[in-house]
């Protein structure tokens, strides 16, 4: 929308900085607040700090058709984006997998595949799943697509806090950033009604509610394989699991949620007005939803069906899954909540000293 | 045209602030209501969009509202601005029935928040709009809507045909399509008639072709004239507005709340000759803002020129635009379109009459002043020397007028034989009654909300 969003930013961050009507909503406005002039690290950083939950826009005097235009959600979606592909190690696999659905259909082709051909090739050593693929293959597979890709990100948040001008962090900063996360608190719109997400400026609380199914299923599932992992090595005690066992309860219930709040997502997301988010992103977004849901699916399938002869296909489909979600962490939206807790992290030291 | 609609009971005519607490009231006393708003959706809702705040009495805290603020302090600050030109027994009802407006306006949707960084002085008079006025307006239009309130957008009215001591009758325009319909009662409030500029220019005089508007493009005081020309009682000076000193740069109209400017007790004002005309420094920015909406008004051209030196350039809260910088004196002169020769006198002269300038204290009145130059510059003079040198341009921003609808207590408006027994007014519409001079930060709001909601009651049981 913006051939220039850092340029465009600046703008409408100087008029929203002369009326200040909106401070009561989110961190951004007091964030903003705080400077007089905006600099490319202070910009970034609100970018960052936006949840886009669009309140501010609902209550701008100032939007289109008004000659000032502001569409401070838009403008910082775009900055926003800009920045993670920036950050990106390497830049080009930022561009083209937040960018293209297409990519990430693809990506996880190949996944399927890299897990298909695992399957079919190499022996099973046990029960269930690992008579299919063993532990060891998992592990082979597994652990390079875990340490590689956040070890990418471990350079893009360098980059990024570089470019923000982030300082030394102390375990009050991480205390107030984990806060806000975990809450949501900048989806609560301030009065504690929500934002204007889908339908105008009606509040709801919708969109934050599915993101924090999404992130507390997506939590709980990896709880889940940490848990089994510990209960493999220290206690010997290879899965299949029961039931009543602890992954079994934190995976079930976090693939539920999972799949529960990437549904709503989903839904959300076409209700939304394009306009005041990156509309250049849009096919990835809606991808990275969509893959998540097929972790999530295929997860719960996979322990419904798992003594029928879908074994086969639906363990290379889910393990393909997780390995293409795992793999692209650094270059899908998966990244934004990464970036997202560095700004709250940064805001906290503005707050905090 | 056929027959005109009689599906309504009451017909509102304006879609801000007053209309809608009218609206809401009467819906929720079971009248069958429709709203004729004249702007888009866009721009629906009047100068309500621009504003922030709403003036509220109060015994305890309140809300977001500290502390508490009581009907003789609430009553003196509106007699210290209009210079006793108020109508005191519909002032101070307007003051106690705040109280119990601020709770009536959160049930209705609408969100306050804490004062605004920068506004600490009004933490305990006034109770801001989570996300200003709009905001505002957007949740009264919810509320009105899930109560079976109609809203026509782009409907403005023509004609509101009075007979005797009766409305008959309301023609408008939808889509360009003449309407009429027959309500059994009307409210108007519709605003005042700023943004016709013919209007402001035949009541003032030629300076008013250059002021700017800062509020709706929508205000043209199609109905109130109407109203008038059928002899309609009026209140209020017809020659007089509220106007401030703006950023010259804002837009023609719409400009709102961004376009002020703060810098001028730091500043020396000079006019398009280069000359000072006034003390800039006569008191702090919010007491003498209006003030300078007519000093400016009265320059050549309608244009000022505010100047500062770095050391102010953080002193006062930022501006919408950037400022003119330059790195000397004549050079922003130049910039700014100013007679050099002159500016650069005007600021010799006043640079040595600055004296010592150690008690300089920006937020509060320093006594640091000029001597031996006239106009003096009585606090906060301290010479404009340090690099780089900022300048803004000023004009005059009209923010409403004053005449309006007469009305009693019970928001009805009268002809000079007696009251109209179907017509009510709220809002800036009618607020002249209270208003006479000056304005008080939120109390246009006030005015709205309890006139708007009064109005809304008085016609439903009207048509009951």
């Amino acid at each position: 929308m913006y051939s220039n969003p850092l340029e465009e930013a600046a703008r409408q961050a100087q008029i929203c900085n002369a009326c200040r009507y909106c401070e009561g909503y989110c961190a951004v406005f007091p964030a903003m607040h705080a400077e007089r002039a905006f600099a490319e690290a202070d910009l970034v950083q609100l970018a960052n700090l936006c949840h886009n939950c669009q309140n501010c826009y609902s209550a701008c005097q100032y939007t289109a058709p008004h000659e000032f235009d502001l569409n401070l959600p838009g403008v910082l979606a775009e900055l926003r984006q800009e920045s993670w592909e920036e950050a990106a190690f390497p830049a080009a696999l930022g561009r083209a997998f937040h960018r293209s659905g297409t990519m990430l259909a693809l990506a996880l082709i190949a996944g399927f595949a890299v897990l298909f051909l695992a399957a079919r090739n190499l022996p099973g050593d046990g029960e269930g799943f690992y008579a299919v693929l063993s532990h060891n293959a998992m592990v082979a597979i597994f652990v390079p697509a875990f340490v590689l890709p956040l070890m990418a990100l471990g350079v893009s948040l360098r980059r990024y806090w570089k470019r923000i001008g982030g300082g030394r962090i102390r375990l009050a900063h991480l205390q107030n950033a984990f806060g806000s996360a975990a809450t949501m608190r900048n989806l609560a719109g301030g009065h504690g009604d929500g934002c204007n997400f889908q339908d105008e400026d009606r509040f709801s609380h919708a969109r934050r509610a599915m993101h924090q199914a999404v992130m507390y299923g997506f939590l709980l599932c990896f709880a889940a394989t940490s848990v089994a992992t510990v209960m493999h090595y220290a206690f010997d005690m290879p899965a299949p699991y029961g039931l009543f066992s602890l992954p079994k309860l934190l995976g079930v219930t976090g693939g539920i949620l999972l799949c529960l709040g990437t549904l709503g997502l989903l839904r959300l997301k076409t209700m939304g007005r394009p306009e005041l988010q990156a509309p250049d992103v849009r096919g990835g977004e809606f991808g990275f939803i969509l893959l998540l849901f097929t972790v999530s699916a295929s997860g719960l399938l996979l322990y419904m069906l798992g003594s029928t002869p879908a074994l086969e296909p639906l363990l290379a489909l889910h393990l393909g899954a997780v390995l293409t979600f795992f793999v692209l962490t650094p270059y899908s939206k998966m990244a934004h909540g990464f970036f997202r807790l560095a700004a709250l992290v940064r805001d906290a030291q503005r707050k905090l000293g | 045209m056929g027959q005109p609609d009689t599906r309504h009971d009451i017909a509102i005519i304006g879609g801000g602030n007053a209309a809608l607490c009218a609206a809401i009231t009467a819906a929720e006393a079971g009248a069958k209501v429709i709203i004729l708003e004249a702007a888009p959706k866009e721009y629906r809702g009047g100068n309500s969009r621009h504003t922030r705040n709403f003036r509220c009495k109060h015994e305890a805290p309140l809300s977001v509202l500290v502390d508490s603020y009581g009907e003789e302090e609430y009553f003196d600050d509106l007699l210290q601005v209009t210079g006793g030109r108020t109508d005191e027994a519909l002032a101070r009802m307007v003051i106690r029935q705040s109280e119990e407006c601020l709770p009536w306006m959160e049930a209705h949707g609408v969100h306050f928040q804490p004062s605004l960084s920068g506004t600490l002085s009004l933490a305990r008079t006034n109770a801001f709009f989570m996300g200003g006025g709009k905001s505002l307006v957007n949740a009264y239009y919810r509320t009105a809507a899930a109560l079976g309130v109609e809203v026509h957008y782009n409907a403005p009215v023509s004609h509101v045909a009075l007979d005797g001591n009766r409305v008959t009758r309301v023609d408008y325009d939808l889509d360009g399509e003449r309407r009429s319909i027959a309500p059994r009662a009307v409210i108007v409030a519709s605003g005042g008639f700023q943004a016709d500029i013919d209007w402001l220019a035949d009541a003032w005089g030629p300076p008013a072709r250059n002021f700017l508007i800062r509020g709706t493009p929508y205000n043209r005081g199609t109905v109130l004239r109407d109203l008038l020309d059928q002899g309609v009682s009026s209140v209020g000076d017809p020659t007089q507005c509220h106007a401030v000193a703006i950023d010259g740069r804002a837009p023609k109209y719409d400009g709102g709340i961004v376009t002020r400017l703060d810098c001028v007790p730091f500043s020396i004002v000079v006019n398009k000759d280069g000359q000072r005309f006034y003390d800039e420094g006569e008191d702090v920015w919010p007491k003498r803002y209006a003030i300078w909406g007519r000093l400016v008004a009265a320059q050549p051209d309608q244009v000022g020129y505010a100047i500062i030196d770095a050391k102010s350039a953080n002193l006062f809260m930022p501006t919408v635009f950037p400022p003119i910088k330059a790195d000397s004196l004549p050079e922003l002169a130049e910039k700014m379109g100013l007679p050099v020769g002159a500016f650069m006198a005007t600021v010799e002269e006043f640079n040595a009459a600055c004296g010592d300038a150690s008690g300089f204290k920006p937020m509060e009145k320093d006594g640091v002043a000029t001597s031996g130059i006239e106009p003096a510059k009585t606090n906060w003079a301290r010479p404009i020397t340090e690099a780089p040198f900022y300048g803004y341009s000023l004009r005059t921003g009209v923010t409403f007028t004053y005449l309006g609808l007469k009305v009693d207590e019970k928001a009805q408006c009268r002809t000079e034989s007696g009251p109209i027994e179907n017509l009510w007014a709220a809002g800036e519409t009618m607020a002249g009654s209270i208003l006479g001079k000056g304005y008080l930060a939120g109390f246009g709001m006030s005015i709205g909300t309890v006139f708007g909601r009064i109005a809304g009651a008085e016609a439903a049981q009207h048509v009951q």
